[in-house]
C-alpha cells in the first residue's frame, strides 16, 4: 500500500481534532454546569490514523489534583462516550492528567470498567443521583438569576410576588434561555404559562414561603458562580496559558475579569 | 490588635497551621500534589506582593509563624487547626508536637487544637484520652477526606464518629472544627455535602461545630443547615482572601452568612500559612458590600469586630479587654437574621 493511499483512506474516514473538540462541547462539568471545553479542561486532542479508522487521544486537566474524583471520572468517561459515538473513530484514549486518582481513573477508562469497576469498594451503585443533584442546583441557580433580574429591574415589585411570575413574563435573553434549558433537563414544563419559582418537582411555593425559597436559590446561584470562577482561576494558575482555552462566564463576573463580554451591572437600577 | 479610624479590633485568627511539606517529608506523589494545590490557592487568591516563593511555602517553622502572626500580622491570639495527613507525609503534614510546644510556650497567644481520625477505633480513643491528658485542648480539627488504609474519607454521622463525639463530650472538648474534603465513601454522592454535620450537630447540641471554609464549595448547603442549628458556626478560612480577587463574590458570601447565621457565629481565619493575616485584616476592615448589591445591608464596624476576633474569643474563653467587648446580637437562634435588612425589594 502506498503512503498516499493510506493518507487518503484515513482522511476519508477519520474525524478531525476540531470535530472531536466540538463533540467534547457536549460534556458538562456536572458540578459547574458548563461544557468542559469552555472551562479549558481539554488539554489536547490528537488524531492518528489506522486503516480501521481514527484513533482519538484526548488529555484532560483539572484545576487541582484534589478535585472530586467522582466528578473527574464523570467528565472523563462522558468524554470517551461522546468521541466513541463519532463516525470513523476506531479507538478512543482519554487520559486525565495530574490528578491524585489519575492512575485509577485512566486504567478504568482504558478497560471500560465503568464507575463501579473503576472505584471498586468506594462505589456503591452509580453516579446518576450525583448528576441529578447538580442538575437540580443548576436549575435553582438559573431560576434565581431570572427572578433577581426582574426584582432589580422593578424595585416596586415585592419579593413575595415573584412566586406567581410565569415563564412568559420573563424577557427573552441569555438568562431565560438558560432557565428553559435547565427546566428541560429536569423534565419541567417550558410553556409560557409555567410558574418560574418551583421546586425540583415543579411545585410552586405558597406566598409566605416565596421569600425563603428565593433566598435559598440565591445562595445556590452564588455558590455555583463562585465555584465556576474560582475553578477557572485555579486552572489558569496551575497551567500557564490555559486561560486562552477558556470561554468567559458573564454570570458572577467581577470587574477584574476585564474580558467579560456581557455587562453585569447596568441592569441594577437604583431608585 | 488592629486600629483604624479610631476603632480598635481584637484579632483572633481561628485557623492557622505549622506544616512541613518539604520533599523529604513527602511520602508519595499525593504529598506533593497536596502542597502544590495549596500553593496554587496562595498564588491565585493573594495579591502579587504577598506571594511567597515555593521554598518558603513548603515550611515556615515556629519563629516565622510567630513573626507573621503577632509581629507583622496584628493577631492577638491564634488557634492551631492541624491536618495530620499521615497517608501523604511521613511525619504528618501538620507538625503536631512543634505546634503544641509553641502553644505551651506562648499560652497567651496560641491555642492548640488537636486532631483525630475516628477510623482508628478503640485504639484511637485511648490515644485521644492520653493526648488530652497531656495537652488539654478544647477543640479538634477533623478533615473528613483524610486517607486511611482503603478508606479515603468518613462522615460525621458514622457510628465511630459518634463514639468520638461522646468521648469529646466527656473530656470537655467542646469545639469541633470540620473541613470537608473531596473523597468520602461511597463516591456516589457529593463528598462536600454537609448534611452529616447537621446530624451530628443535632445529636450533640452541647458541642460547637465550626464548619471551616463556610462549607465552600457548598456555601448553600452550609447556610441551610447552619441556620437551623444554633450550635453550627462558620469559619472563614479560604473564604476571606476572595475579598482581593473576587470582591463581589466575597460580598455575597458574607452577606449570605450574616443573613443565614448572623454576626455572632462567623470566625475570621487567615488559614496561615496559605495566606498571612496582615493584608487580610487590613482589607477586611476596609471592606464594604458594593452599593449596587441592595440585597445586603452594609457591614457595620461592630460586625467586623465580632468576626475578626470576638466570636472566636468567646468560644475559646480568650480574655478580651473590657473596652473591646461587645454584646451578642439580639437575634433569633435559628432562621434568617434581620431579614428586613436583606430584602432586595425592600431596599427600593
Amino acid at each position: 500500500m502506498t503512503a498516499a493511499l493510506t493518507d487518503r483512506t484515513v482522511r476519508d474516514v477519520a474525524v478531525t481534532a476540531e470535530e472531536v473538540r466540538r463533540a467534547l462541547g457536549a460534556v458538562l462539568d456536572p458540578e459547574l454546569d458548563e461544557p468542559i471545553t469552555d472551562l479549558g479542561f481539554v488539554r489536547s486532542v490528537e488524531i492518528s490514523g489506522s486503516l480501521a479508522g481514527a484513533v482519538a487521544t484526548v488529555h484532560l486537566r483539572l484545576p487541582t489534583s484534589f478535585c472530586s474524583p467522582n466528578f473527574a471520572y464523570l467528565m472523563a468517561s462522558d468524554s470517551k462516550d461522546v468521541i466513541s459515538a463519532l463516525p470513523g473513530v476506531a479507538k478512543v484514549v482519554v487520559e486525565l492528567d495530574d490528578h491524585h486518582d489519575s492512575p485509577l481513573i485512566n486504567a478504568g477508562l482504558a478497560a471500560d470498567a465503568g464507575y463501579r469497576g473503576t472505584f471498586r469498594h468506594e462505589a456503591d451503585d452509580s453516579l446518576e443521583e450525583l448528576r441529578w443533584t447538580f442538575r437540580r442546583k443548576a436549575h435553582t441557580a438559573a431560576m434565581e438569576r431570572c427572578l433577581t433580574e426582574l426584582l432589580r429591574a422593578d424595585p416596586t415589585l415585592p419579593e413575595e410576588n415573584v412566586g406567581t411570575v410565569r415563564l412568559g413574563d420573563l424577557p427573552a435573553g441569555r438568562t431565560k434561555a438558560a432557565l428553559v434549558r435547565r427546566r428541560m433537563a429536569l423534565g419541567l414544563p417550558t410553556e409560557p404559562a409555567a410558574v418560574v419559582l418551583v421546586d425540583h418537582d415543579g411545585r410552586p411555593y405558597p406566598p409566605d414561603e416565596v421569600p425563603m425559597a428565593l433566598r435559598r436559590a440565591r445562595s445556590t446561584r452564588i455558590s455555583i458562580d463562585g465555584n465556576a470562577h474560582f475553578c477557572r482561576g485555579l486552572l489558569r494558575t496551575r497551567y500557564a496559558g490555559s486561560g486562552a482555552d477558556q470561554t468567559d462566564r458573564p454570570e458572577g463576573a467581577e470587574p477584574a475579569d476585564h474580558h467579560h463580554v456581557l455587562p453585569f451591572t447596568v441592569k441594577e437600577i437604583h431608585p | 490588635m488592629y486600629s483604624k479610624d479610631g476603632e480598635n479590633y481584637f484579632i483572633v485568627d481561628a485557623h492557622v497551621a505549622l506544616w512541613d511539606a518539604r520533599p523529604e517529608n513527602q511520602r508519595n506523589i499525593q504529598g506533593k500534589q497536596f502542597i502544590d494545590c495549596f500553593y496554587d490557592y496562595h498564588r491565585n487568591l493573594g495579591p502579587d506582593e504577598e506571594h511567597w516563593s515555593y521554598e518558603e511555602f513548603l515550611y515556615q517553622g515556629g519563629e516565622r509563624l510567630m513573626k507573621d502572626l503577632f509581629v507583622d500580622g496584628y493577631v492577638d491570639h491564634a488557634i492551631f487547626q492541624p491536618a495530620y495527613l499521615g497517608a501523604f507525609y511521613k511525619n504528618g503534614f501538620a507538625q503536631v508536637e512543634e505546634a503544641y510546644g509553641l502553644a505551651a510556650a506562648n499560652p497567651d497567644k496560641l491555642t492548640y487544637n488537636h486532631c483525630y481520625d475516628p477510623r482508628q477505633g478503640e485504639a484511637g480513643l485511648d490515644r485521644l484520652r492520653a493526648d488530652h491528658e497531656k495537652m488539654k485542648f478544647k477543640g479538634v480539627k477533623l478533615y473528613t477526606a483524610e486517607w486511611h488504609g482503603d478508606s479515603r474519607g468518613y462522615k460525621l454521622s458514622d457510628p465511630w464518629s459518634y463514639r468520638y463525639f461522646e468521648e469529646c463530650r466527656k473530656l470537655g472538648i467542646k469545639n469541633i472544627h470540620i473541613h470537608k474534603g473531596p473523597t468520602v465513601r461511597p463516591l456516589d454522592r457529593d463528598a462536600f455535602d454537609v448534611a452529616d454535620v447537621d446530624h451530628a450537630a443535632s445529636d450533640f447540641n452541647d458541642l460547637n461545630f465550626v464548619v471551616e471554609h463556610v462549607g465552600l464549595p457548598r456555601l448553600e448547603d452550609f447556610c441551610w443547615i447552619a441556620t437551623q442549628e444554633p450550635n453550627v458556626h462558620g469559619g472563614l478560612a479560604v473564604a476571606v482572601p476572595f475579598m482581593h480577587t473576587r470582591p463581589r463574590y466575597f460580598a455575597q458570601i458574607i452577606g449570605e452568612l450574616i443573613y443565614w447565621i448572623g454576626e455572632d457565629r462567623i470566625q475570621f481565619s487567615s488559614d496561615y500559612a496559605i495566606w498571612s493575616p496582615r493584608w487580610l485584616i487590613e482589607r477586611f476592615v476596609d471592606f464594604q458590600i458594593p452599593e449596587d448589591m441592595t440585597e445586603y445591608a452594609p457591614l457595620t464596624v461592630n460586625q467586623k469586630k465580632k468576626i475578626l476576633g470576638l466570636n472566636a474569643a468567646k468560644m475559646y474563653d480568650i480574655p478580651v479587654p473590657a473596652e473591646l467587648q461587645l454584646p451578642g446580637a439580639d437575634e433569633t437562634a435559628t432562621g434568617p437574621r434581620q431579614p428586613e435588612r436583606a430584602d432586595l425589594a425592600g431596599a427600593a
